[in-house]
């Protein structure tokens, strides 16, 4: 049996999760088994995970799993794997993913592949890839213990609708308060953005914008697309921009379909952030520029020209 | 360090799992003002569960007040001793950490979510994993380095652990095609390309 762990925010299901969905689901047929999904908290329409192909869910409502405390969620993540006799776990490797899977792995004495970038190959142990060395190469893992718990990177695999329903059962995993030692004082969200983490689309800039009051040209580029706004560790260093913008190997690791890269020179930090995305676009005054080998299309040019052109021909294409 | 001094009082201990080459960097703790030190004498290749296990056998039952780890190395890029060594030691963690102010004995610590940030509340002891923003990097100064060469660094055999996981081989990632360069008065080419050959605007 597979289970697949449900994250939520503000009682929706996050994307991230229903890839981990998706992917539970097809491990399982791999596997000839089906997939079931653990869901703690108040979360809307935790059903619908049946047209993900999941055949059961397991939903624990109580409201004290409404913020993300690794502790408490791993114990009954663990009782939810325990009670349906699940010998692989599947979550996202997004930011509470990368807290509760270590734990978990304790827990349940099972080896952990944290970040896996495929699917797992069953024919001759249980292995996935991972990106290692911030991209520079590529681990196949084997998990050697008989529980296994797989923890995969966004956008590693489309999320699939298969058509299907799926049973809810009340769950209620045995916690006291004092499991529940992490009160939230606050949450600040970006207003008005895309989230980064879940982006198809990211535009991006860096140092060479010469200031942040040149960064109207990337926010209008990125509002005809519907894209998220990115931008280099210089950038949030100086404070420019926000430092929740910053992607890289101190900052965010993202995986678009399309990262537009403009005035980013590419340093192998920086790469080590982006260089999953599907499609790259480099604009560099630079041909010298390190990321022009990383990207799919180049354009050398000053972005203060550049971009305001490309915006024209994106609206163009908006148009029809 | 930034804790300590806060306080007024403390000691700050660095704990490392990995062979000797591994003392210049403790020593570097110990220079930028670390009380004492620990090296748990060990391979260089060894796994997050392998790593934790270590630190969680030394630090149980000693009182801690906070562990701090990083959020991952840039190896393996795995995220795991931390929460690994949480639950070993069953402390409440907090992960993504970019800030911590104490108020008494209770922490209120800064963790990068999705699209923001949250601020949340919690009683000593507990475990933090770090990130950029945490602390300003310190230098060692020449008063520090020689008071870094009397101070106790303990070393201790490794304990034996089970094997979770390996890694069975390494690959190249597949190899890019060339960049395709698009002149910078075309971007309704390059729009064009976007559309119809990447399909993904």
């Amino acid at each position: 049996m597979v289970l697949v762990y449900i994250d939520h925010a503000n009682g929706k299901i996050k994307k991230s999760s229903l890839e981990a969905a998706t992917y539970g689901v097809q491990l399982a047929s791999k596997m000839g088994t089906s997939a079931c999904a653990v869901a703690l908290g108040t979360i809307e329409n935790v059903s619908k995970l049946g047209e993900y192909g999941i055949t059961k869910v397991l939903h624990c409502t109580d409201a004290r799993f409404d913020s993300f405390d690794a502790r408490p969620i791993a114990k009954a993540v663990s009782e939810a794997a325990i009670s349906i006799g699940a010998n692989v776990v599947v979550m996202s490797f997004n930011q509470n993913g990368k807290a509760l899977g270590p734990r978990l792995s304790v827990r349940l004495k099972a080896g952990i592949i944290p970040g896996a970038s495929s699917m797992v190959d069953v024919s001759n142990g249980f292995k996935a890839k991972k990106n290692v060395f911030s991209g520079k190469a590529i681990a196949d893992c084997e998990i050697l213990t008989s529980t296994k718990i797989v923890s995969i990177s966004p956008n590693t695999i489309p999320v699939a609708i298969v058509g299907g329903t799926c049973t809810v059962d009340a769950f209620n995993p045995s916690l006291t308060d004092a499991d529940f030692a992490i009160k939230v004082r606050g949450v600040e969200m970006v207003k008005g953005d895309i989230p980064l983490f879940e982006a198809d689309l990211v535009v991006s800039a860096g140092r060479s914008l010469k200031g942040p009051e040149n960064w109207g040209m990337i926010e209008e580029c990125a509002k005809i697309l519907g894209a998220a706004t990115a931008c280099s560790r210089a950038v949030a260093d100086v404070h420019w921009r926000p430092h929740h913008e910053h992607v890289g190997q101190t900052g965010l690791a993202i995986s678009p379909n399309l990262y537009i890269a403009v005035g980013i020179s590419g340093a192998i930090q920086h790469l080590a952030g982006v260089s999953s995305s599907k499609t790259i676009v480099v604009i560099n005054t630079d041909p010298e520029a390190p990321f022009f080998k990383a990207a799919d299309y180049g354009v050398i040019g000053d972005a203060m020209e550049v971009v305001p052109k490309l915006n024209i021909a994106l609206k163009k294409l908006k148009a029809g | 360090m930034e804790l300590k001094e806060q306080a007024g009082a403390g000691a700050v201990t660095v704990i490392n799992v990995g062979p000797a080459d591994n003392e210049q960097i403790i020593r570097k703790a110990l220079a930028v003002g670390a009380d004492d030190a620990v090296r748990i004498n060990a391979g260089e290749d060894v796994e997050p569960f392998f790593v934790a296990s270590q630190i969680a056998n030394y630090a149980k039952g000693k009182g801690y007040d906070i562990i701090f780890t990083g959020k991952e190395t840039i190896s393996y890029n795995s995220f795991a001793v931390g929460g690994m060594l949480a639950e070993l030691l069953d402390l409440p963690f907090v992960s993504q950490a970019t800030k911590i102010d104490m108020e008494g004995s209770k922490g209120v610590v800064h963790r990068e979510i999705e699209g923001g940030e949250e601020v949340l509340e919690v009683a000593l002891p507990f475990l933090i994993a770090a990130q950029k923003g945490m602390a300003e990097q310190r230098i060692p100064n020449m008063k520090g380095i020689m008071s870094a060469r009397t101070k106790s660094l303990e070393v201790v055999e490794a304990i034996a652990v089970d094997t979770y996981s390996k890694i069975a081989h390494y690959e190249m990632p597949p190899a890019k095609s060339a960049c395709k360069m698009i002149g910078a008065d075309d971007m309704d080419m390059l729009v064009d390309l976007l559309h119809n050959e990447a399909k993904v605007i």
